[in-house]
């Protein structure tokens, strides 16, 4: 099927949640053999279009049309019977078993446990998706596993494929592996829907985009032809400016990590080795590398919610290995973890109880014990205020927030106490381009006031924009530290993917 | 296919409403189950939810019935909410209620007959210390061999009854009570005692106590740092870790609390409604208590009516199996039925039900969405 025109027509899609409109007359045309973008912020209603096309949500009302035949999938089942497949951004995979076996469960006819091997090695030589079956999956790489997903797609035939965020959890050698297969795939004829934040891997492989807003597409292009901050632009509604780093001027030392070591209790923990860093103030230190290889670890060893095993840590030339998370915090040493929800944030409680959870003590947001809610309502209104925070007010819980929204808010929370040091996971993990770019520009204010700052993160675009140093972190051993405005795509690639020397 | 999913938005009407329809369902199903044993329906609610308050006849004996079984109720509740909004779960209440008796009237006895105003206290203080100590048995394992705070409080349960057994016949028996198990009777030693405030109310310094309790505890709660810190812990440990709290510190002050609020009201049934210490002195309010903890949503002011509802079955209960001769079983069913409507009225609270019919959605690939 290599002839041009529309596989799919989605005809004035509208889905009305009851506080928000997801889905205003949405149109989209998804052309045969082409890889098509579908861009938007957090809330842009990229997912609900998806789930829709999936079958997962009903439209209120709209067509859809796939080979000019009126398409309305009663489900994820019917879709993937009528062609239409997908790849989640969260792999729905068991841990426990081999390849072979999560490959068969996912699948929704049964076969011949031969037949089906066969189809797999079929598959997977056709397009270079290279696996073996009898792999325990616990033990893959995330690329790995997204090939098992990618496989469990394939073998139902599909015409039509949508990747959600494919690339967000890969490294940049896994990333190019992924887009090689898709090529290929495009070239025999597959449409695929390409849903991602990243603007330059779509300027890098789709050639048609389609850019959402508040429910509606604003803009069909070629994003080839186009530069990234345009199709930013387009996004967001408005123009935005990119951080500004300001020159390095690297003062005194003031965070000295030795010898750090940490051997988790439990089987699943990933133990950190020999760690040895040096922060100074007025630096960022960006910590790359994929997820699960002791980034959490890292963070709460700094934070004081884990102990080490060994090592020491020197805040200013002052001991405070021994320090628990509030002598820590007291003495300007603050951290912001990657889960928001249930880590830095309770769900159930409204924004000002958050406020209380690290700002309790450095804010005065008690006396003698008691809490005095005025205070830490007015703290929860200045880091909405400071930080852009959409939210109904300080009393809204924080599981009421969007992503983005939660986001800025906790990591308001932590520069609003002027930290001496800002330790930070995945600042802007899921956060819309705008919100990322006014965190991040947030970040760089702190440093410049002279503030040491480790941000680690698995966005290395992220890392290269705003760190002054970068170090990888790969099965819990830190890289020695480069500048990073000395270091090339192949050498971040290797420092990621593993060679540690 | 049924399917149960949280509510996107959680009304405060219906959260409000919760209990009162628990009780309603209760008052119509257990109608149902009256009507099958061949006793009028309307009749049995009536004694049980209405006469003990209301009824000329009954009411004289059933009001202060009411508040005497109430309080301790409350007071053990109370203490216990605190612990289970942190999921720390104290099941043994009824242990340290015992074990708080026991502390306090030992002092009393051992004083007696001496007659001066500091034995009262010093034996509310006692019974403070017998809960907590008996408390801080599973905390302190707990804390030190992360063991099992439920069923090392339960079995501390069966512990203290050998303990009151033993006592009741042996070092607290009364010496005048010709080899009869039984200590002498603290609510005729004036020094000990714990009267009735005000004739025929039933109100002893136990059921002030228990007031007091619920308001105190209500602001301490909302306003104070160890009060945040609870909820935080049950609702999101990681989050409290990092906000720093110190996890044992609040298993010790959990089970500290739940212990001693156990223990003093140990000790005012035992110089009050009960009157010397024997071998029936525990009649299962420790346990009841978990049931009014939930029942009142583990909120002080929530407690505070779920006791007094708590007590109004037990009182209305009896009044039932003695003019209708209901069988004692049948009301427990009836108590049973509260606490299950109770809890599924809850459920509907925070999740809604829907029925999917037709299509499977059992596949694993929707389960990500």
């Amino acid at each position: 099927m290599s002839d041009k025109g529309t596989i799919l027509k989605i005809k004035d899609i509208s889905k009305e949640y009851p506080s928000v409109k997801a889905n205003d007359s949405v149109s989209l045309d998804l052309e045969y053999g082409k890889i098509q973008a579908l861009l938007g912020e957090n809330g842009a209603g990229k997912s609900t279009l998806v789930k829709i096309i999936y079958g997962l949500v009903k439209p209120d009302s709209g067509r859809m049309y796939l080979n000019d035949m009126e398409y309305r999938p009663k489900g994820p089942q019917d879709a993937r019977s009528k062609g239409v497949g997908m790849v989640f951004q969260h792999f729905s995979l068991f841990d426990a078993l081999s390849v072979f076996e999560n490959i068969a469960l996912g699948l929704d006819n049964i076969l011949e446990k031969k037949e089906l091997k066969k189809q797999i090695i079929d598959v997977s030589s056709e397009y270079g998706l290279s696996i073996s079956l009898d792999k325990i999956v616990g033990n893959l790489s995330a690329g790995e596993r997204q090939r098992i997903e990618i496989i469990r797609c394939l073998l139902l035939n599909p015409k039509i494929m949508i990747m959600d965020e494919p690339t967000s959890v890969l490294t940049p050698g896994e990333v190019s592996d992924l887009f090689l297969v898709l090529q290929k795939l495009s070239k025999s004829g597959m449409s695929i829907l390409y849903i991602s934040h990243k603007l330059e891997e779509i300027r890098t492989i789709c050639t048609k985009a389609t850019i959402m807003r508040r429910g509606r597409v604003v803009k069909n292009c070629d994003p080839q032809k186009i530069s990234a901050t345009k199709i930013a632009e387009e996004m967001v509604g408005t123009s935005f400016s990119s951080p500004k780093k300001s020159k390095i001027r690297k003062g005194k030392e003031c965070l000295q990590i030795n010898n750090l070591s940490f051997q988790p209790s439990d089987p699943f923990g990933i133990p950190i080795k020999n760690l040895n860093l040096k922060l100074h103030h007025g630096e960022i230190i960006g910590i790359g590398g994929v997820a699960g290889n002791g980034q959490e670890e890292f963070l709460s060893l700094l934070s004081g919610e884990l102990k080490p095993s060994n090592g020491s840590l020197f805040f200013n030339d002052e001991d405070i290995t021994k320090y628990n998370v509030v002598e820590r915090r007291n003495k300007g040493l603050l951290s912001a973890p990657e889960e928001r929800l249930g880590h830095a944030a309770v769900p159930a409680m409204s924004l000002t109880e958050n406020c209380l959870i690290t700002a309790e003590h450095r804010m005065k947001l008690s006396k003698r014990g008691l809490i005095d809610y005025r205070i830490s309502k007015n703290l929860s209104d200045r880091i909405i205020k400071k930080l852009d925070v959409r939210t109904g007010g300080s009393d809204a819980l924080a599981r009421s927030l969007s992503g983005g929204n939660l986001q800025k808010f906790v990591i308001g929370r932590e520069l609003i106490q002027n930290p001496k040091i800002f330790i930070v996971n995945q600042p802007t993990w899921g956060v819309d381009a705008a919100a990322a770019s006014s965190i991040r520009q947030q970040i760089l204010d702190l440093a410049k006031e002279g503030a040491g700052i480790i941000v680690i993160s698995q966005d290395l675009d992220e890392l290269l924009e705003i760190s002054d140093v970068f170090c990888a972190l790969v099965g819990g051993q830190l890289s020695s530290p480069e500048m990073t405005n000395e270091l090339n795509p192949s050498r971040l690639g290797m420092l990621i993917s593993n060679s540690i020397e | 296919m049924l399917k149960i999913e949280p509510r996107k938005n959680r009304s405060n009407f219906l959260e409000v409403s919760a209990p009162v329809i628990a009780v309603i369902l209760t008052m119509i199903f257990g109608g149902f189950l009256f009507l099958s044993m061949g006793k009028n329906p309307f009749e049995a609610i009536k004694l049980i939810f209405w006469d003990p308050i209301m009824s000329p006849t009954f009411s004289e004996y059933s009001r202060p019935q009411l508040v005497i079984k109430a309080a301790p109720l409350i007071l053990i509740a109370l203490g216990l909410s605190f612990g289970f909004r942190a999921n720390i779960w104290n099941i043994g209440a009824e242990g340290q209620y015992i074990m708080g008796a026991l502390f306090s009237g030992s002092i009393g006895l051992a004083l007696y007959p001496l007659d001066a105003w500091f034995i009262f206290p010093l034996m509310i203080l006692g019974g403070i210390i017998g809960g907590i100590f008996w408390a801080m048995i599973p905390a302190i394992l707990k804390i030190k061999f992360n063991t099992n705070e439920i069923l090392v409080s339960l079995m501390l349960v069966y512990v203290a009854e050998q303990i009151l057994a033993l006592a009741s016949v042996g070092f607290l028996r009364n010496p005048e009570g010709l080899g009869f198990p039984g200590s002498r009777d603290l609510s005729k030693y004036p020094s000990a005692s714990n009267p009735e405030l005000i004739a025929n109310s039933g109100i002893h310094v136990g059921v002030i106590c228990s007031f007091i309790a619920v308001v105190f505890l209500t602001y301490f709660l909302t306003y104070h740092r160890l009060g945040f810190q609870i909820k935080l812990i049950g609702q999101a440990p990681k989050a409290a870790k990092f906000s720093g709290v110190n996890v044992n510190y609040i298993i010790i002050f959990c089970l500290g609390l739940s212990g001693g609020l156990a223990g003093i009201a140990g000790m005012f049934e035992l110089t009050g409604p009960a009157g010397l210490i024997n071998i029936d002195f525990n009649v299962g309010y420790g346990f009841t208590a978990i049931i009014v903890a939930f029942l009142g949503r583990l909120h002080p002011i929530g407690i505070l009516f779920a006791g007094l509802l708590m007590s109004l079955t037990y009182v209305g209960g009896e009044l039932a199996q003695f003019m209708l001769s209901i069988p004692a079983a049948a009301i427990q069913v009836f108590q049973g039925m509260l606490l299950f409507f109770l809890l599924s009225t809850d459920l509907l609270v925070s999740y809604k039900v829907s029925f999917n019919l037709g299509t499977n959605n059992s596949n694993p690939k929707s389960k990500s969405e």
